[in-house]
């Protein structure tokens, strides 16, 4: 499973649109060592550039930039919202939990990625962390195995 | 047969994509080669695919292509991906 200490987990935050939101799993990511704070802004520019695709489930998206130099290691953040901001999706939104992702080579994170996969493939999972009360409920929602 | 998950950054939603993609083919007892790739590689990585599988945002970029675009709106939906692949390559 892709690194997730407390750190990196920020519940019922405030933001007051969707650049926000990342930028708090950019804090996140930063805040566990995983990122510099320069990932951050390159995540919301992802949006920017391609549109609101990061937000692939119902209340779900997950931030990401591509490898870069302010990539620390590979890590993974969580943040709840306390009011769910909308991306601009036109399925998806709003979204109450934005997921960070940061990896440091396009093929490190594919095993990451497939237990994320597993995860997330019980839908109850998103509503579950968007109520979750501790940063021990959220390790435990993405890693029953831990 | 080639299928290729296309995302932004070649990373974290095309990967779940293809994973979810080959769960979706082990259903249906499919056999197929599913790579994960960027929009920029779009034109090499999908030369030879059947099928491209990716988000609404990516199709009008993604262009002219002899592949089937198979649009997924929730990457987590096997279910979804079972139907749409099934009606693609059935």
């Amino acid at each position: 499973m892709l690194p997730l200490p407390e750190s990196a987990i920020l519940l019922g935050q405030q933001a007051a649109d969707w650049r926000a939101a990342v930028l708090l799993a950019g804090s996140a990511l930063e805040a566990s060592g995983a990122t510099t704070g320069e990932y951050g802004p390159r995540m919301v520019a992802m949006v920017e550039e391609f549109g609101a695709y990061i937000v692939i489930a119902p209340g779900l998206a997950l931030a990401h930039a591509r490898p870069g130099p302010d990539v620390l290691a590979e890590g993974l953040a969580v943040v709840t919202l306390a009011n769910p901001v909308v991306f601009g999706h036109a399925h998806n939104d709003p979204v109450s939990v934005v997921l960070g992702l940061a990896v440091q080579s396009v093929d490190e994170h594919v095993t990451g990625i497939a237990e994320l996969a597993n995860v997330f493939n019980d839908e109850s999972v998103i509503p579950r962390l968007a109520g979750a009360r501790s940063a021990a409920d959220v390790q435990q929602l993405l890693d029953p195995q831990r | 047969m080639k299928i290729v998950a296309i995302c932004g950054a070649g990373i974290g939603t095309s990967g779940i994509l293809k994973v979810n993609a080959e769960r979706a083919l082990a259903r249906l007892d499919l056999e197929a080669e599913v790579t994960a790739s960027d929009l920029a590689s779009v034109a090499t990585a999908a030369a030879d695919a059947q099928v491209i599988l990716t988000s609404p945002e990516f199709v009008e970029a993604i262009g002219k292509t002899n592949a089937d675009v198979i649009v997924v709106q929730n990457y987590f939906d096997v279910d979804e991906l079972t139907a749409k692949l099934e009606a693609a390559l059935g």
